[in-house]
């Protein structure tokens, strides 16, 4: 009969309201630090991406009002044929150029792997181009690949091996894919290697001796230890590489600017052209929005896989 | 002895020694050609590999005739400070999200996510808009508040695996001495994160300084241009390059972050790994 007359009086018992108190509770705590970044990404991310969604339905010249126009900028995009070919060229890119990154800097990382003198000055330096900046990188190339004193050329001229001028690198379109590519490749090919070496680093050597001890080549090693234990980073690492190729801007910007004939334009170069060349800011947007359905694609399937249970 | 010796070199340094050929020559190529006089640069009689009479005339050309020490600054400026507000923003999210459970920690982890992975030409159109109505066109701001939506997501990720090191038992003891979350986060958990926020600061400083399509967007004027921009829209007169100062500026351009880099390798690997390998 005590229990009821209690209650109340427990009640009554609890601390009066603090609001330190109030702040040191896990979850307001929590909030009041993640809100204020949260509310700069909603701003600066959240906010443009669907304010681009809306630009892109508009017919929105620079500096004017924009007209609702719906789908109009998507469909007019569905009949541009340089369109079609900025999404050909897009992928061929980023296919070329993730598998070339993919297989040289695994091998690069094998390589590096071994023990050898200065070894740690020789990761460094082969992760310069990584490192400096990509516009200036990409200007020290477009002299070399220059179409009057190129010096590929002159050493292929020199060497007996072309009559001259030589290859026009940059003005032929298969040429200047080709010469995108391997420029990429050059900057992104050693966040592979070292990336990749630090997960073989990872890798317990008596893996390698008890496979050496039931008799396993050096193929196999690689095949059945090496390989399934590096998975998980070769994935993350395509993932982040796949993204940033397909939006790639700057490397293609500079080197040819989308030319020659369109030969090289990609989703990024082409909505700049149309947005701040062209001014005409809700095409672009649509233009770049297209990207969003292919790098979904690509991501989706690659969280499948990494989700899938590994054998 | 020798099978041991011929193999080691095919297997290391041939594929090493061709790899740091083809990842160098690039910067020899940059050195080479700002030191050569345009006589020497634009004969195709003189043999190119090497400089035959050595000048610092596009050097001092491009000090004094373009801004190029002035975008220097403003690169520096921002570059800095956008690391500054990411380092910032990033620790704000990563410690509830390392050590404290409360609800939509899920929902802010996926935010995180999806940010750090919005290429950037995504958002420009609308950027470019947004940044205009602001008024912030040709302002230093107008990028300074850009970038860190780059690296915010980068800069938390790293940090929430360097918070997670910190052992558990330290914080409660400061809790139960009395230290609020705040207190405790500051004076006991930053401390002990100190390579965590230089590795994050290297990375995010390289990235910020790396930037291009923002920077070409938002700032047309030369007095707020940064290295690339001015590099790219400044020595590029016309039709006409001028390739020593072009080199020149690629060179001093890339020098600062190199030599910044080299001093923390090992924290600038950290940090490109982190991601990857401990996931």
């Amino acid at each position: 009969m005590t229990a009821p007359s209690l209650a109340p009086a427990l009640v009554h018992r609890r601390p009066a309201f603090s609001f330190g108190r109030w702040l040191e509770r896990g979850g307001v705590f929590s909030w009041l630090m993640v809100l204020p970044p949260i509310a700069f990404l909603a701003a600066l991310v959240g906010y443009p991406f669907f304010y681009g969604i809306w630009l892109s339905l508009q017919n929105r010249p620079v500096a004017k009002a924009g007209v609702f126009v719906g789908l109009d900028n998507y469909i007019a995009a569905w009949h541009d044929p340089v369109f079609w070919q900025v999404v050909v060229n897009t992928f061929l890119y980023t296919a070329i150029a993730t598998l070339l990154k993919m297989v040289g800097g695994l091998g690069l990382a094998l390589v590096m792997n071994q023990d050898f003198r200065f070894k740690n000055l020789t990761r460094a330096l082969l992760l310069l181009p990584f490192i400096v900046p990509t516009v200036l990188s990409t200007i020290a190339w477009q002299w070399i690949l220059d179409p009057a004193f190129s010096v590929i050329n002159w050493t292929l001229v020199a060497s007996g091996l072309a009559s001259s001028p030589g290859p026009s690198w940059l003005g032929n379109p298969y040429l200047a894919m080709a010469s995108l590519i391997v420029v990429n490749t050059w900057r992104g090919l050693p966040f592979y290697a070292i990336t990749l070496l630090a997960g073989l680093q990872t890798i317990s050597p008596e893996l390698y001796e008890a496979a050496t001890i039931d008799g396993a080549s050096t193929w196999q090693r690689f095949r059945y230890v090496t390989l399934p234990l590096l998975m998980p980073v070769i994935f993350i690492v395509t993932m982040f590489s796949v993204i940033f190729t397909f939006a790639d801007f700057q490397l293609i910007y500079v080197l040819t600017h989308g030319g020659p004939a369109n030969a090289t334009h990609v989703f990024a170069t082409y909505a700049f052209d149309i947005a701040m060349g062209g001014g005409q800011l809700g095409q672009g947007a649509a233009i770049a929005l297209t990207m969003v359905p292919p790098l979904a694609l690509i991501i989706l399937a690659m969280a499948i896989y990494m989700r899938a249970p590994k054998t | 002895m020798t099978v041991d010796r011929s193999s080691r070199l095919l297997k290391l340094w041939v594929p090493l020694g061709v790899s740091l050929f083809f990842a160098l020559f690039p910067f020899y190529w940059m050195a080479v050609t700002s030191l050569k006089s345009n006589q020497e640069l634009y004969s195709r009689k003189v043999m190119p590999l090497i400089v035959h009479q050595p000048t610092l005339k596009h050097y001092v050309d491009l000090i004094t005739e373009t801004n190029f020490l002035e975008w220097t600054w403003n690169t520096f400026l921002v570059a800095i400070t956008s690391t500054a507000i990411s380092l910032l923003f990033g620790a704000m999210l990563a410690y509830p999200l390392a050590r404290i459970r409360f609800a939509g920690a899920a929902l802010v982890s996926f935010a995180i996510a999806a940010t750090y992975l919005v290429p950037q030409p995504l958002l420009f159109v609308p950027l470019a808009d947004i940044i205009n109505k602001l008024g912030l066109g040709d302002t230093l701001t107008s990028v300074i508040l850009t970038y860190p939506t780059l690296l915010v997501p980068f800069c938390a990720w790293l940090l929430m695996g360097y918070f997670r090191t910190v052992p558990a038992e330290l914080e409660d003891a400061a809790r139960i001495d009395g230290a609020g979350r705040l207190q405790t986060l500051i004076k006991i958990v930053l401390p002990l994160c100190g390579p965590g926020f230089i590795s994050a600061g290297i990375f995010a400083f390289t990235l910020a300084q790396n930037e291009f399509l923002y920077a070409l967007i938002f700032l047309t004027k030369t007095e707020v241009r940064t290295v690339p921009v001015g590099a790219v829209a400044e020595l590029v007169r016309g039709d006409v390059f001028y390739w020593g100062q072009l080199m020149a500026a690629a060179l001093l351009g890339s020098i600062p972050v190199a030599i910044i880099y080299s001093f923390f390798v090992e924290h600038y690997v950290a940090g490109l790994t982190a991601g990857s390998v401990k996931g």
